[in-house]
């Protein structure tokens, strides 16, 4: 009698067991829909977009005004003012960034890098949407003064305070790999003579180079999918050109301003923000995914 | 020293120590950037927004004119999407986490999962607003517009889609936080509950889990810090930008604090950017009182597993 009781309560916890890792499997697989979500939709509104607009005209087209009449379909333009604003926030992200990494990574004390750890992941935390404010309110008023010229709406401010949102990024992924190098290799360098510079510059920055270049170009990559900054500073005026003294408009700006407005299901202005979120999409995953790489290749070398 | 003295002040070594000095400088300088930039920030924000905020700003509807405008309806739009927001991440992030720590096969669809979720992490926001808008507003428009359940809405742009969105956007970053929490408990725990001939859900259940609490509330909360921000997603699949009613259901239409702001950021007028400062400035409070809960369990948590 008692036999069978241990035996019925057994079987009950291994029941229990395999219910509970079935609960828990299920869960893990509702990332790998989300992915496929995302894909479906995007691909599917894409598909219907490039029934109406050949992708000869999407991908080539050097002018953006889908509310014309005729629209016009070109997202060079859009391309062109989220690449602007990338290769701008690069540019002072990526140095000051590096700098920063170094500096936390070789030169601060434990105790200043316990004080200023908490600054950059403060400064991480910021939502993009203050940092908007703090584009139209404080930086493009203080690049007016020093450009006079400069309208309200510019790539530049845009492209400032992208590079300030993304600088805690560069700085604290390239202090991670920075660190990762071993000591002796610093030891081995400061032994031949050489300045604590010198090792930073020759020795240890080449050394975890594959993880500082998927430091920049996860950067890069939050800065091509930036949306509200950029919505707020940079204006609605999307076209092709280098200058950052201009407004301009990116595709993540652009998917904002068209949802902001109406876009009932199945216009074609629907399926506009779908193909942008598509180009977008795929562009940023190719940069994740090379970063990924680049990582898995430091941490193999120094594992 | 006289030897090393005389080594150093040679021409061209007087150049390298130069230059060694010139590079730490910039590193440092570089580093200060960071620290001014928050200053000049929170400087800004204080500047335009501390004037406007009081109680009234607070327990006031959104109005035209922007003197008597308030941010009670986004503030109670925010309150209702974390609530859903924590309902929904919680449980799934934290079993997600257990069974890619605890229970996965080391086999491919295990690493898929994983490298998926690596991947989702990186995808932008404004691309989980077209999934929300696609899936969320208008596939399942019966179940997030209330109509199954007998509500008179007819949109599916509501609390629920926003809660959906916003909680499929922050899970890679809980998932990966929570197994993180989960790794910090030693192996040894789980070995003695074995040992003692429990089951591995027993184990994890009375052993990892209690363990593992603190620092897995400090990813939730961190997460959540993330989606009371986030703006881009929320307007895409169509929240609205004015709201002069308290939403009573998941269903309901809504506004958040980060739309709030946006909207009175983008108007040209001096008098909506100080109310929109005085918005940042709550927001960011919240923030603050996020952050500060999610350090106090991250130091409960080292502390508890002996670190």
């Amino acid at each position: 009698m008692i036999g069978r009781e241990r035996h019925a309560v057994a079987r009950g916890r291994v029941w229990r067991e395999r219910v509970v890792r079935a609960i828990t499997f299920l869960c893990a697989l509702v990332s790998i829909g989300t992915t496929l979500g995302i894909i479906y939709v995007l691909v599917s509104e894409s598909v219907q977009f490039f029934g109406e607009v050949s992708p000869i005209e999407f991908f080539g087209g050097t002018r953006w005004a889908p509310r014309f009449s005729p629209p016009q379909f070109g997202v060079l333009p859009l391309l062109n003012g989220t690449l602007l604003v990338a290769v701008g926030a690069g540019a002072v992200s990526i140095p000051l960034g590096l700098l920063a990494g170094v500096y936390l990574s070789e030169y601060a004390s434990r105790r200043t890098r316990n004080f200023l750890k908490p600054i950059l992941e403060l400064l991480a935390g910021v939502p993009t949407v203050v940092y908007g404010f703090f584009a139209i309110t404080f930086i493009t008023p203080l690049l007016q003064r020093v450009f006079p010229d400069l309208p309200i709406f510019n790539a530049l401010s845009a492209a400032v305070v992208v590079g300030v949102m993304t600088f805690p990024i560069v700085a604290s992924l390239s202090e991670d790999a920075l660190s990762a190098v071993p000591r002796e290799l610093r030891e081995g360098g400061m032994a031949m003579g050489a300045t604590r510079g010198e090792v930073i510059r020759r020795i240890v920055i080449p050394g975890a180079l594959s993880g500082v270049m998927s430091a920049f170009l996860l950067a890069l990559s939050r800065a091509v999918g930036e949306t509200m900054a950029v919505t707020l500073a940079a204006g609605a005026d999307p076209k092709v050109t280098l200058s950052f003294f201009t407004s301009i408009q990116t595709m993540s700006a652009y998917i904002v301003q068209a949802s902001l407005g109406d876009t009932p299901h199945g216009t074609i202005e629907y399926q506009t923000i779908f193909a942008v979120g598509l180009t977008l999409f795929v562009i940023t995953l190719a940069m994740n995914l090379l970063a990924a790489k680049l990582v898995g290749r430091y941490r193999q070398r120094y594992a | 020293m006289p030897e090393h003295t005389s080594a150093l002040t040679a021409p061209r070594d007087v150049r390298r120590v130069l230059f060694e000095r010139l590079f730490m400088l910039a590193c440092l300088l570089a580093i200060i950037f960071g620290i001014l930039a928050l200053l000049a920030l929170v400087y800004g924000i204080l500047r335009d927004g501390l004037t406007r905020l009081d109680w009234e700003f607070i327990t006031s509807f959104p109005s035209r004119r922007a003197s008597s405008a308030g941010i009670y309806s986004a503030l109670t739009g925010t309150l209702w999407m974390m609530a859903l927001v924590t309902l929904f991440t919680v449980p799934i992030g934290v079993l997600s986490a257990i069974y890619l720590e605890e229970f996965a096969p080391k086999n491919r669809l295990t690493s898929l999962i994983q490298v998926n979720i690596a991947n989702l992490a990186g995808v932008p926001s404004i691309v989980y607003g077209l999934l929300g808008l696609a899936i969320f507003v208008r596939m399942l428009e019966p179940i997030t517009s209330g109509q199954t359940f007998g509500f008179a809405n007819t949109s599916g742009r509501s609390i629920l889609a926003g809660s959906l969105t916003m909680s499929l956007l922050i899970l890679p970053m809980v998932i990966t936080a929570c197994q993180e929490a989960l790794r910090a408990v030693p192996q040894s725990h789980r070995h003695a509950a074995l040992a003692l001939g429990s089951t591995c859900w027993e184990a994890v259940r009375h052993q990892v889990l209690p363990a593992a609490l603190p620092g897995m509330l400090t990813s939730v909360i961190l997460g959540l810090s993330r989606a009371i921000g986030e703006t881009a997603p929320l307007i895409t699949i169509g929240a609205l930008t004015y709201v002069a009613f308290v939403p009573k259901s998941p269903f309901d239409g809504f506004t958040v604090l980060p739309i709030q702001i946006f909207n009175w950021a983008s108007r040209p007028q001096a008098a909506f950017h100080e109310n929109a400062a005085a918005g940042i400035i709550v927001l960011m409070v919240v923030l603050l009182l996020f952050n500060s809960a999610a350090i106090a369990f991250r130091v409960i948590a080292r502390r508890r597993l002996g670190m």
